[in-house]
């Protein structure tokens, strides 16, 4: 059943991230993560950060992709991404960094709306952090 | 007519000024590459995006989102995306004449100015500059159009300004580049080609959680996007522009040194006559 392929496009502002095809799209909205097959139901949504799988056949691909949303239109999937990267372009160490940042900023007390970003910031460094980890043992 | 002299000086010093125009041409031709080619990797995002906000936008008959209809305050503010260096031609002032020819209140102006340029000719022109990023200008990210993003955005929605417009520099290809001012809040949508397309679009899109909470996260991306690319493409266009002035620059070097020099040979052959004749006179006066 998972046979039939759709086209999938990941673009970023810098660049084209991915251009493909796929019989199957992993991604993590604000509603939680959901699964795209081909004929998916038309659908606007919101990402938040999470790991992006990008499946053909038995070719995973995955990606950290932060920011954005996400339109389904039929055959086609457009991924419009604030930030993604694939795993062997995460700086590891700059993700740590950034999540003691944001894990001291969190501790601290500051306003509401820098709590916010505070939170999005870890969640952000602990996908790359995860991802990195996984690929570059 | 000048002494051979003050002909050859001036001479020199053309020549000097003419080294260093084309120089400067060299430099805006590599950096123009750069940007050039940064402009063109970033556009298919803004083209996605700016279809995706027209299609959500095709039925905001039925949307209420504030950032759609507009605030009651008078005021506008326009982010104005100049150089932070000069030497471009018209590049800045056509810019500057955006706001000060469009027929805009003064008072109810306020400047959010990226270069250098545009904040001091506004500034001096007597406009309220209420923030500079001109830091931005030499090497854009996405971050920082975030970061203007997020402080019109705030502007807009506290009610400080009621419409909020951007000016820069459309790029279109290495010679044409094109001064444009753009609304970007409250949003209107463009007529035309894209109506049929987007309209078989939404009959069957659906929103997730709903359409206004999606609108609410979009906008603000959408801004910063439209941010970020007129960032990309003002820098290719200034770099454009730059490239442009000095090329005209050093052809006119080249003409007046042209020039210089047949009235240096002229003058330096007139004194060997001159200087002849003494000669001669003076022989024929012993004789």
């Amino acid at each position: 059943m998972a046979d039939k392929l759709f086209q999938v496009q990941v673009i970023c502002p810098e660049r084209m991230f991915f251009t493909g095809e796929a019989d199957m799209l992993e991604l993590k909205t604000t509603e939680g993560d959901i699964g795209i097959l081909a004929g998916h139901i038309p659908l606007t949504a919101v990402i938040a950060p999470g790991v992006m799988r990008i499946m053909n056949g038995s070719e995973v691909k995955e990606a950290a992709l932060h920011e954005g949303f996400v339109e389904i239109l039929g055959d086609k999937v457009i991924v419009l991404a604030e930030a993604c990267e694939w795993p062997d372009e995460i700086d590891l160490n700059r993700a740590n960094e950034a999540k003691v940042r944001a894990e001291r900023r969190l501790k601290g007390t500051e306003g509401e709306i820098d709590e916010v970003r505070a939170e999005l910031a870890l969640r952000k460094a602990l996908i790359r952090i995860d991802l990195g980890q996984k690929y570059n043992k | 007519m000048a002494s051979m002299r003050d002909i050859k000086r001036r001479k020199g010093s053309i020549q000097s000024t003419g080294q260093i125009t084309k120089a400067m041409k060299l430099v805006s031709t590599v950096k123009l590459q750069k940007a050039k080619s940064n402009a063109e990797e970033a556009k298919p995002y803004f083209k996605y995006l700016y279809e995706a906000i027209n299609t959500m936008l095709a039925k905001s008959g039925t949307l209420s989102h504030p950032m759609l209809s507009g605030g009651s305050s008078t005021k506008k503010a326009f982010i104005v995306i100049t150089s932070n260096r000069g030497l471009a031609g018209g590049y800045n002032a056509n810019v500057v004449k955006l706001i000060t020819k469009g027929g805009f209140k003064k008072e109810d102006t306020v400047v959010y100015a990226i270069g250098r340029k545009g904040r001091d000719s506004l500034a001096r022109a007597g406009y309220e500059v209420k923030a500079e990023y001109s830091d931005v200008i030499n090497q854009p990210l996405y971050s920082d159009a975030a970061a203007i993003g997020r402080a019109v955005i705030d502007a807009f929605s506290n009610d400080e300004v009621g419409e909020i417009y951007l000016a820069y520099t459309v790029f279109k290809n290495t010679v044409t580049h094109i001064p444009t001012l753009l609304k970007l809040l409250p949003f209107e949508q463009t007529e035309g080609e894209q109506e049929k397309d987007s309209a078989d679009r939404l009959t069957l899109m659906n929103y997730e959680p709903d359409a206004e909470e999606v609108l609410d996260k979009i906008i603000p991306k959408y801004i910063n996007g439209i941010i970020y690319g007129a960032l990309i493409e003002a820098l290719a266009s200034e770099n454009g522009a730059r490239m442009q002035a000095m090329d005209s620059a050093t052809n006119n070097a080249e003409e007046m040194i042209a020039d210089l020099s047949l009235k240096y040979n002229r003058a330096r052959q007139s004194s060997i006559t001159q200087e002849l004749t003494e000669i001669v006179a003076g022989a024929t006066a012993i004789e």
